[in-house]
């Protein structure tokens, strides 16, 4: 199950559910050039990959979506966080940050020397 | 968690449709502007600041593709797909689906029949608690066999009872039986009921419905009389009255106090037992002791963690102190044997039963090779379907997907037809074979629907997989291509049908020679001479008991009566009467003493079967007289020290005298036992159906000894129809005694045809199936020519058109047809040779190679096969050549 999409897919859900709770509802395009913008354009995101994730974090419930008005008063589709959704992000947050911080230490310069 | 929720989601989306492709597409659209927008305001054309706003949404339709297969479960749309296109072209050809379903629906329905009734006689436990402790304990006659069981002395089952230690308990039972004199309306009628230890009751650990169980207090010569009801018997004729508890019954003139009442569920050992009365108030005190008068079954409970074999060693051994203790001075037996119980009860059944099952199971085999040569037919067919489906991208997998989709499909619905089947099967085999036991607990459970469940999937997977892949494999392009000119087009996968036509008729062989061996076997048993007539001959029971009856005199005035009314009724050619007849059973033996001959070894006993006859029994039943004569009118009441034997008694114990003059010595009117002159010898009648003769001798019935002439069957020959006679001499009884019942009004061919049940069911149904696994093998014969036929039509018509002759063209195609037959008789003639062994203990009198039986089964196969092809042979042979040339 795991091959490399769907660990992508992960990180890239854990930064869609990080946008969404700093941002609030977000549309589709508004997270991914949020997404580009925080990764300081070194991530270029098409949304043929950014749409698999959202449908994933709907299906799992920690997003629901709602159709609005955007700021240019175009139709479209808006993206919330549940609380569901915010609790799974918490742990995944912590999780990660455990992780790497134990990848850390094998990267560092050893300490005990 | 998130996992489980999202599988929710999906399979609901999967079921609730594709509703909100919409939504994507519109969401799309919406990005789309939006980025389009942006791109514009950065400065683009219109046009340009589209492209890019595509080209960043990479790629539409792999987008929406990725979305759908993550937003359904896309296995669970595949088989909604293929079921719905399976339905589709099952619908297309009604014709075809209707008889594959039919087969199937035989196949399994008659599995699941048989499955049924072995699971609930078999294999279910008995209702009892603990039922693997119980037993069946049996004495053995003689050490060095192990299967001459028997059952018990009373007083041998007292001496285990008190010694043996493996048991928690031990009751010991036998049949016995009332008169109920008509009372409320009712009508009087004979009860048959058992009498047994206090503890059987206890031993099984049952508790009655209402009342008490029997007591030690109960179970003692002097006890008042009581008596427990069956469930059944309470509901009938006291239409559950609890106020009954307590009261009186009159049951052969004596008034019985009412214990207890039986739950509605309790069976055992047979439901025909109306009551239950405590075994030491039945039984004479003086056969109470006895060690040589066999005659209780006996149940035992092991302890708990009691080895069984250890057990019955125990018993056995004390049996053996028993024995040689007597020291060979009367029939003592040597040791004891013990079985479950439960096999015990079924015993009988295991064997038919597994032939039936082996039958059937032959049976749903051969529909799923059927199923499997019509898919595979169709598969031919819809080759260039398959081709053009996997040309455009189909993956090999989700074309056998599909085709086992259908023939699942089939198989489900066949199942369903096939369960219905089964539910009147079962009922119907329950109700018909009277001497299934447990038949009352057979019915169709979940156990059994597990079971169909699981040979519908089985069998589905078996039919469709072998066309799947025929149909799926290959090169495309030559699928493509075929056709233009297709001469012998698909051969392989003809051979394929060839090859499974050939296992078809192999096992319709071995079913028919199975089946004309059962039925040989039962026509065999029928046509047993029971060494009497059994043409227009009407038998019914009586039994004289109760103080009305405890005089000879009485006795003797009531038969006399009855004969002399029944002999004047118009019709009645001859009547007589007897204990038993002919074909209905041992009934008892006693021991007997030639005072002639010198004095046996005191280990040495001989038994002859004991029967009761009046001056004009053996007439009636025309039964032959070999030497001196009948009873006469003379030999009544204290007058009757005469006794007539059979042949075989004379040619195991008189082989080289004159028996007549000499006497038997017989302990049947008194313990201390008489001297009877033989008056006579008659030819040898079976007392059981397929059983050799034994010795057997008749006293006079006309003593009117109460007990030994209380038992009596009246014999009525006519010329004609003679049950017609029924009423008539039931109101000629009913004359004589309003009070007494009767029983058992049968014909002597019902007898005889109730002692031949077993064999004849098996042998009627392994025949029926063995019919219909002939027909489906020549419906395959005759699809797989027609087939072929219809392939080589331009073959054929080239040949006739270079002046092949019309017979030429038949035969070809005949001896096309008949290989597979011809192979497939070989084959299973070769299997039957090897298997029909295994039933050799179910014949009688034929042997497991008989050759009438496999000279039958090879002609009957041949002319059906050569039926089922001629058709189509013919037709091919009818052929217009211009015509088939043409239709190219």
């Amino acid at each position: 199950m795991a091959d490399k999409s769907e660990i992508w897919l992960g990180t890239l859900s854990l930064m869609v559910l990080q946008t969404l709770a700093t941002m609030g509802p977000q549309h589709g395009y508004g997270l991914a050039k949020r997404i580009e913008q925080i990764s300081g354009d070194r991530l270029s995101l098409n949304y043929g990959t950014l749409y698999p994730a959202l449908l994933k974090l709907e299906q799992e419930g920690a997003i629901t979506s709602e159709w609005g008005v955007s700021d240019n008063n175009r139709r479209a589709k808006f993206y919330k966080l549940t609380r569901a959704g915010r609790k799974h992000l918490e742990r995944q947050t912590r999780e990660w940050q455990e992780t790497t911080a134990i990848v850390d230490r094998f990267f560092s310069p050893s300490e005990e020397g | 968690m998130g996992k489980i929720r999202r599988l929710w989601t999906r399979c609901r989306t999967t079921i609730g449709g594709h509703g909100s492709d919409q939504d994507f597409a519109d969401e799309l659209e919406s990005i789309l502007q939006m980025h389009t927008d942006d791109n514009l305001r950065a400065g683009m054309t219109p046009e340009e600041a589209r492209r890019q706003a595509l080209i960043r949404l990479g790629g539409v339709e792999q987008v929406r593709q990725a979305v759908r297969d993550r937003r359904g479960l896309p296995p669970l749309e595949g088989l909604g797909r293929d079921l719905r296109y399976a339905a589709r072209i099952l619908l297309r050809t009604p014709g075809f689906t209707v008889v594959a379903i039919l087969v199937m629906a035989i196949g399994i329905g008659a599995s699941v029949s048989l499955f049924t009734v072995i699971h609930s006689v078999l294999l279910s436990p008995l209702p009892f608690p603990h039922q693997d402790r119980l037993v069946a304990i049996y004495s053995q006659d003689d050490l060095s066999k192990p299967d001459s069981g028997n059952i018990v002395a009373p007083g041998d089952f007292y001496d285990w009872q008190n010694v043996s230690h493996g048991y928690e308990q031990m009751a010991i039972w036998r049949w016995t039986g009332f008169n109920m004199s008509a009372s409320d309306g009712q009508l009087p009628e004979f009860l048959n009921a058992g009498t047994c230890s206090w503890n059987l009751f206890s031993a099984l650990e049952i508790s009655p419905a209402l009342g008490r169980s029997f007591t030690p207090a109960d179970d003692n010569a002097g006890a008042a009389r009581t008596v427990m009801l069956s469930w059944r018997f309470f509901e009938r004729r006291f239409n559950h009255n609890p106020a009954l508890l307590g009261n009186t019954v009159r049951l052969n003139g004596q008034l019985y106090t009412v214990i207890g009442v039986l739950p509605d569920w309790f069976r055992y050992p047979n439901p025909k037992i109306q009551l239950w009365v405590p075994w030491q108030v039945e039984i004479p005190r003086e056969t109470q002791r006895s060690h040589y008068d066999h005659i209780g079954y006996v149940l035992g409970r092991l302890r708990a963690g009691v080895n069984a074999t250890a057990a019955i060693q125990e018993l056995s051994a004390v049996q053996h102190q028993i024995y040689l203790r007597f020291n060979g001075t009367g029939p003592v037996e040597q040791g004891a044997i013990a079985r479950a119980l439960l096999e015990d009860i079924v015993g009988e059944v295991k064997r038919p039963l597994y032939v039936l099952l082996a039958a059937v199971v032959c049976l749903l085999f051969i529909a799923c090779l059927n199923l499997s040569n019509l898919l595979v037919a169709r598969s031919a067919a819809r080759r260039r379907e398959m081709a053009i489906r996997t040309a455009l991208g189909s993956s090999r997998l989700s074309l056998v997907r599909q085709q086992l989709t259908e023939s699942l499909l089939i198989c489900l619905s066949g199942a369903t037809v096939g369960l219905l089947f089964a539910t009147a099967g079962t009922r119907w085999l329950t109700t018909h074979w009277e001497e299934l036991p447990r038949a009352y607990g057979v019915h169709l459970d979940s156990m059994a629907l597990a079971f169909a469940l699981g040979i519908t999937l089985l069998a589905g997977v078996l039919a469709g997989l072998l066309p799947a892949f025929s149909a799926s494999g290959g090169a495309v392009l030559s699928a493509l291509q075929e056709n233009s000119r297709g001469i012998g087009g698909s051969a392989s996968r003809t051979s394929l049908r060839k090859a499974l036509l050939t296992g078809e008729v192999a096992l319709t062989v071995v079913l028919l020679v199975a089946a004309g061996l059962l039925f040989r076997s039962f026509l065999r048993l029928r046509g047993v001479n029971l060494g009497c007539t059994t043409k227009n001959v009407l038998t019914m029971n009586y039994f004289l008991r109760g103080d009305k009856y405890s005089k000879p005199e009485q006795i003797v005035n009531f038969d006399t009566q009855l004969l002399e009314k029944v002999r004047h009724l118009p019709g009645v050619q001859a009547a007589g009467l007897t204990n038993v007849v002919p074909g209905d059973g041992y009934y008892g033996d006693h021991e007997f003493w030639i005072p002639e001959h010198p004095a046996q070894p005191p280990e040495e006993h001989h038994f002859a079967a004991y029967r009761t006859a009046d001056p004009d029994y053996f007439s009636a039943l025309k039964i032959l007289l070999i030497r001196g004569r009948f009873f006469s009118e003379n030999e009544r009441l204290g007058h009757d020290k005469y006794v007539i034997v059979n042949q075989e008694l004379v040619h195991q114990f008189f082989p080289a005298e004159d028996p007549i003059g000499k006497h038997l010595r017989v302990e049947w009117r008194t313990p201390q036992g008489e001297n009877y002159e033989i008056i006579g010898v008659l030819g040898n009648t079976s007392y059981q159906i397929g059983r050799p003769a034994r010795p057997m001798m008749w006293f006079p019935i006309l003593a009117g000894i109460p007990g030994n002439s209380a038992d009596s069957v009246l014999v009525v020959r006519s010329a004609k129809d003679v049950m017609s006679l029924a009423t008539p001499i039931q109101k000629v009884i009913a004359s004589l005694d309003p009070d007494l019942p009767v029983k058992n009004i049968l014909t002597m061919e019902q007898i005889v045809g109730e002692s031949t049940t077993n064999s004849s069911f098996t042998a009627t149904l392994v025949l029926s199936f063995a019919g219909l696994s002939l027909l489906l093998a020549a419906v395959g014969l005759y699809g797989v020519l027609s087939y072929l036929v219809t392939q080589r039509t331009p073959e054929i018509g080239i040949r006739m058109a270079l002046g092949a002759e019309r017979e030429r063209v038949l035969s070809l195609m005949l001896l096309d047809g008949m290989r597979p037959a011809l192979v497939g008789l070989a084959l299973g003639m070769a299997t039957s040779v090897a298997i029909t062994r295994l039933i050799r203990s179910v014949l009688y009198g034929t042997s497991p190679l008989d050759a009438t039986v496999f000279v039958s089964v090879i002609v009957t196969l041949l002319l059906s096969s050569t039926a089922a092809c001629l058709v189509p042979a013919w037709r091919a042979s009818r052929i217009d050549p211009m015509h088939a040339l043409r239709s190219e």
